[in-house]
């Protein structure tokens, strides 16, 4: 028997409405109801039970309100909702739902405290509650920091089994036969006799019956979905051709539109003349945007080409306009008082001795570079605004959008979009603002605003350039002392607060986060942040610190390991203290046959970083050929405590490897007269098919807590890429990219 | 101007130096074929003039001197061709925005070449960039097309 759950006083069902022909179900956890966002448009014969499951005449149409960027999320959450609820992926729909704060993330709780995801005390345990809380009362319903199944994986089954069980209940009303005799498969309840009663034909009188409020999660023996791969439930539509991004929304009378903003990011526009570009073919409107100019036309294409025809006089740099000066001020920002010190064990200072082992390692800026451009259609007709766009925090675009529409929040209607990659991008929501001070010019015109590749790559919000100096000492054959000291803008400070008006008070963890965090049993181990002023805008990008922060932890590690004269798995196993982790590693080496003679101008490296509570270890096999390094094989293994599809995980597994990998490889952003130089693709190739790797995943099943996987497999492929080139060839990388330093085939 | 594309004929009014891309997509409403990088670095508009794999976004629609094969014309759901078939079988998509350009690209190769070893593959589709890194799957399900292909 499964755990019996118990949602009365601390949670409570929302009431039961009819939706045409139907019911929709949700629940919520904590001690006050959220407004259902499924009754507020319910006609008369309609009903909603739950925010998450909605049946009508058309049939079951599950709510995924976790944005869809190509992570599977839609798919997900949906087998978790159908797990219980008894229907099959290939036979319901899906649907993002709208902004609510219904659809809140608990799971973000985790990110946002000071305290390790391996530290389940009660202090920390505290902390994550109280923040959730907040959390909760903010209606952040935002996706990211991998915790779309953390959040997920109880709430949505529950929604499921909620559902479940008030149709069988609501059919043994209507057949008179006990509920204890009914059962439930395929989207029918079925009777002793074997009759099946769709879902659909219960709707109505499931929405006339007090929901049930105790269910029985099943027990993992017991699930036919999770676990066992499955057919994502936008695999057909995007092998065909037939999946509508953002990109491709298609309106009645909709013109199309460009922008050409400051080169100089986030500077104004002092003047324009639009004389060459107005008499344009198709151009209908050329009007000012908030550091630029918009180009309203009947085709994207010839908007792009009279936006390129705009002589525009731009202000100056508004932040330091040369790469030089921003190392300078990540320099200058180790003078300065720490942000925080996440970890401070020991006596760093007296173990390190005379002599310390010191290393400076660098990461530049990057760019997220979604191959789809970001883009946003936009309708402002009698008071309301409808928005079509691929965004993880509609909750804040909704504002955004309603300031300048000059409206209220609940007359802008969000329209989820799927997203061509994301990386953290669509954490942004610019695109969805200029395109509104556009349909402000052009009101009951739908107008679709597409970045183009260059606006798209020279206005975006980077991944922080950072630099780590770092000191050791090794005695006995091992690591006696580690001091970590990093400087890095804030992407806390830059994302929430300057571009989303949150007040973010205190120290930015994520500046040091994978650093101070990790699993590591070092005696004397310190972790220092600075926080860098007068920097470019910064912003989430798929991992977070993590993404430079393992390169430096990772690679100035095995420079003590080396220099302790270690081997690089063996001594990570041996100063692991989380058993979860020590499992990981241990397996990467098994799956690795790490040791094994590798032959001439062959080497392998091992990196471990545990981000988002999930612990991540990979090993990277390579060779030194002639015509440059070919990376051979990529073996990773992890635990995220239970896979829910394993077809989509190994390829987010893959997939996060080529993107730690490609990156560290040759991409890097610079700046120069205060905007980003890099404009296109052939500035910033990443990986391509010809250089990938095999790449071999196995994923334990042993973490206490279910996470997430969409970011952790990145952070430890940069370090075990390095550590691998010292091996093969001896040159030891302190910064990234590495094609600055050594040829790749 | 005219132009056929996945079988029906188009009269258009166009300036004959737009991209094929935007013609598609704006003009046509035919979107499968999609924009990346609008300077052929990416292979995310590819589709097949008279079988032939371009770059939609760096041909120009008064250049174009064939038939037009979108994604869409290539199979349907109801009737796939062997590379969508694949892709299905496989999985091949993340965010699945690259790939429509990748199974054009795919299809074209497999055309020229029906026993591509793996090096042919690798050269063949690396001018198609996955920003979500789906590379491992797209060598398995160019393969499996390649033995469906060719009646195996």
């Amino acid at each position: 028997m499964g755990r019996l759950k118990t949602i009365g006083r601390r949670a409570f069902l929302v009431g039961s409405t009819a939706v045409v022909g139907g019911v929709a179900f949700g629940f919520y956890l904590y001690k006050k109801p959220v407004e259902n966002p499924l009754l507020a448009d319910l006609g008369s014969d309609e009903a909603a039970l739950t925010p998450y499951v909605k049946i009508d005449a058309e049939g079951v149409t599950l709510i995924t309100p976790r944005a869809d960027k190509g992570q599977g999320a839609y798919s997900v959450q949906a087998a978790m909702i159908a797990e219980e609820l008894d229907v099959e992926l290939d036979r319901i729909r899906v649907d993002p739902g709208v902004p609510s704060p219904a659809y809140w993330n608990r799971a973000l709780a985790d990110e946002a405290v000071p305290f390790a995801a391996t530290d389940q005390g009660a202090m920390a345990t505290a902390a994550r509650g109280t923040v959730g809380a907040v959390m909760k009362i903010m209606g952040m319903q935002v996706t990211g920091g991998s915790s779309t199944v953390a959040d997920g994986f109880e709430k949505l089954r529950i929604a499921g089994a909620v559902a479940r069980e008030t149709l069988k209940a609501a059919a043994a009303q209507k057949t008179g036969v006990a509920v204890a005799s009914l059962r439930s498969q395929g989207g029918a309840v079925i009777l002793p006799d074997g009759t099946e009663i769709p879902y659909q034909e219960l709707a109505a009188d499931a929405s006339r019956i007090e929901p049930v409020t105790e269910v029985v999660l099943r027990q993992p023996e017991q699930w036919r979905l999770i676990g066992k791969p499955m057919l994502r439930v936008d695999t057909v539509a995007k092998s065909t051709g037939t999946l509508d991004y953002g990109i491709d929304a298609k309106l009645d009378g909709m013109v199309h539109a460009a922008v050409v903003l400051n080169p100089r990011q986030g500077g104004v526009l002092s003047g324009y003349d639009a004389s060459a570009a107005k008499d344009m073919r198709g151009v209908k409107k050329i009007v000012p945007v908030t550091g630029g100019v918009g180009v309203i036309a009947d085709n994207t294409w010839r908007a792009f080409q009279a936006a390129a025809a705009v002589e525009c006089d731009w202000g100056p740099a508004v932040f330091a306009p040369e790469m030089a000066d921003h190392w300078a001020e990540l320099e200058q920002a180790f003078d300065t008082d720490p942000d925080s010190r996440g970890r401070d064990e020991g006596d760093v200072e007296n173990t390190l001795g005379q002599t310390p082992l010191t290393s400076e390692y660098r990461a530049p800026y990057l760019a997220h570079a979604p191959l789809e451009p970001i883009n946003a259609v936009v309708l402002i007709k009698d008071g309301r605004v409808d928005v079509w766009t691929g965004t993880q925090v509609p909750r804040f675009t909704q504002n955004n959008v309603a300031a300048i529409a000059g409206v209220e929040p609940e007359q802008v209607h969000i329209h989820a979009q799927m997203m061509g990659g994301s990386f953290g991008h669509r954490l942004e929501d610019e695109v969805a603002r200029r395109c509104t001070e556009l349909a402000m010019e052009m009101k009951g015109v739908p107008v679709k605003l597409t970045f183009s590749r260059e606006q798209d790559f020279s206005h975006d919000y980077l991944r922080p350039a950072a630099i780590a100096r770092m000191r050791g000492a090794v005695e006995g054959g091992t690591v006696k002392a580690l001091d970590l000291a990093v400087s890095a803008p804030s992407v806390l400070t830059s994302q929430m607060a300057e571009r989303q008006g949150m007040p973010m008070p205190g120290p930015d963890s994520s500046i040091s986060q994978a650093l101070w965090d990790q699993p590591y049993g070092i005696e004397n181990y310190r972790v220092t942040a600075h926080r860098a002023q007068n920097m470019a805008p910064v912003s989430s990008w798929r991992s977070v610190g993590a993404s430079q922060n393992a390169f430096f932890h990772e690679g100035f590690l095995s420079e003590l390991i080396t220099a302790a004269g270690g081997d690089q798995l063996e001594q990570r196993i041996a100063l692991c203290t989380d058993d979860v982790s020590r499992r990981v590693l241990e397996t990467v080496g098994e799956m690795s046959d790490w040791g094994r003679e590798l032959g001439p101008d062959r080497g392998r490296g091992v990196a471990f970083c545990m981000s988002f509570g999930t612990p991540v270890a990979e090993v990277v096999e390579l060779t030194n050929t002639p015509d440059g390094i070919r990376i051979d094989n990529v073996f990773v293994a992890t635990d995220v405590g239970r896979v829910i599809d394993p077809v989509n995980f190994e390829n987010l597994v893959q997939g996060g490897v080529v993107f730690g990998l490609g990156h560290a490889m040759n991409c890097e952003i610079t700046i120069s007269d205060g905007g980003i130089e890099q404009t296109n693709f052939h500035e910033y190739e990443g990986m391509r098919l010809y250089q990938c790797p095999q790449i071999t995943v196995k994923a334990l099943e042993h973490n206490s807590r279910i996470r997430g996987i969409g970011e952790p497999p990145v952070p430890p492929a940069a370090p075990a890429l390095a550590s691998a080139i010292f091996d093969a060839t001896g040159v030891r990388l302190r910064e990234m990219p590495f094609n600055k330093f050594v040829d790749f085939l | 101007m005219k132009l056929t594309v996945n079988g029906a004929d188009y009269a258009l009014d166009v300036e004959p130096e737009m991209p094929l891309l935007w013609v598609l997509r704006d003009e046509l409403g035919i979107t499968g074929p999609k924009y990346g990088c609008g300077i052929a670095q990416c292979g995310a508009c590819t589709v097949h003039i008279d079988g032939m794999a371009v770059r939609s976004c760096s041909v120009e629609v008064g250049a174009v001197d064939g038939e037009v094969t979108t994604i869409e014309g290539l199979g349907t759901r109801e009737s796939l061709h062997a590379v969508q078939a694949a892709w299905i079988e496989h999985q091949v998509a993340q965010c699945g925005y690259c790939q429509s350009g990748q199974i054009m690209a795919a299809a074209s190769f497999l055309e020229m070449n029906s026993e591509p070893t793996d090096e042919d593959i690798d050269a063949a589709m690396s001018a198609n960039l996955c920003r979500c890194g789906t590379y491992p799957r797209i060598r398995a399900a160019v393969k499996t097309a390649a033995a469906k292909l060719n009646g195996a």
